[in-house]
């Protein structure tokens, strides 16, 4: 049974991943990534990381996902004015990516395999424990991290200021 | 509680790193073989989701909270970046009427 979720989440994840990449309309790729990320929220249910889960869904699907419609939109983008590579340099980036895969999945087969999971905590995925280890364990990057964010805030609002000449 | 370990142990964690790989494959692919510079920024999304997948797994199958941890600071470092990202794709369609990255070629020798 958990096995059948895992694989039909999986199955989720890499066709609609595919289609991101393959689909010629930018809308469409938005909604396609937007499943795939669904998807990948219900693997970490399923890792029984149900916090991450909530925060995937509300910051990929609910913050980034709309500012890149919303960015589409306001440049107008469709299937009309989108740029194309020729199919040479397509099949040539196909090639590369699928060698990195090949070797990527080869050195991880040889690789020595995991053996079963430790006795599991299953309190891990919840907030609590997750708080705990945020602020006492990683505390300095933490702080860190609010002034990257305060660099990209002030960043985007001076990019996206019109420049007066 | 006792059935979550039965679980992870149904999954092995092998299964989860091929997954990984593959959607961190397909985001190489789409990033090399689009023109557009906002599918090439959702390519790099996927391929940041990728990694994190992977970290999560390995902290749920290791029980260290730190792996999840790990996971929300590349959340935020995904954020900052997408917001940079957009801003400056605003930036150079505002210049270039265009987010075709063949068009910035300035650089070139």
């Amino acid at each position: 049974m958990t096995l059948s979720i895992f694989y039909f989440l999986s199955f989720l994840a890499i066709l609609s991943a595919l289609m991101v990449v393959v689909s010629k309309n930018p809308i469409h790729s938005v909604l396609y990534l937007i499943i795939t990320f669904f998807a990948i929220a219900g693997h970490y249910v399923l890792l029984n990381a149900q916090f991450l889960a909530a925060v995937h869904v509300i910051v990929y699907a609910g913050a980034i996902m709309v500012l890149f419609l919303y960015v589409i939109m306001m440049l107008n983008l469709n299937a009309e004015v989108e740029p194309h590579k020729s199919v040479w340099l397509k099949s040539a980036a196909t090639v590369a990516g699928g060698t990195l895969m090949v070797v990527l999945v080869g050195a991880l087969r040889t690789s020595a395999s995991v053996g079963s999971p430790l006795p599991a905590d299953a309190n891990i995925g919840l907030i609590k424990t997750l708080g705990k280890t945020l602020y006492k364990d990683f505390m300095l990057p933490f702080e860190i991290s609010s002034i990257l964010f305060l660099a990209a805030m002030v960043g985007a609002v001076m990019l996206g200021k019109k420049e007066t000449k | 509680m006792e059935n979550t370990v039965s679980i992870l142990r149904q999954i092995p964690l092998n299964n989860y790193i091929l997954l990984s790989t593959l959607l961190f494959c397909i985001g190489v692919i789409g990033v090399l073989s689009r023109r557009n510079a906002i599918i090439i920024l959702m390519c790099v999304e996927l391929m940041l989701n990728a990694v994190n997948l992977l970290l999560a797994a390995f902290s749920a199958y290791n029980s260290d909270p730190a792996g999840q941890v790990f996971v929300f600071f590349i959340m935020a470092v995904a954020a900052a970046e997408v917001a940079v990202g957009l801003a400056i794709l605003m930036m150079v369609f505002r210049n270039t009427g265009t987010v075709d990255i063949n068009a910035l070629n300035k650089l070139k020798g």
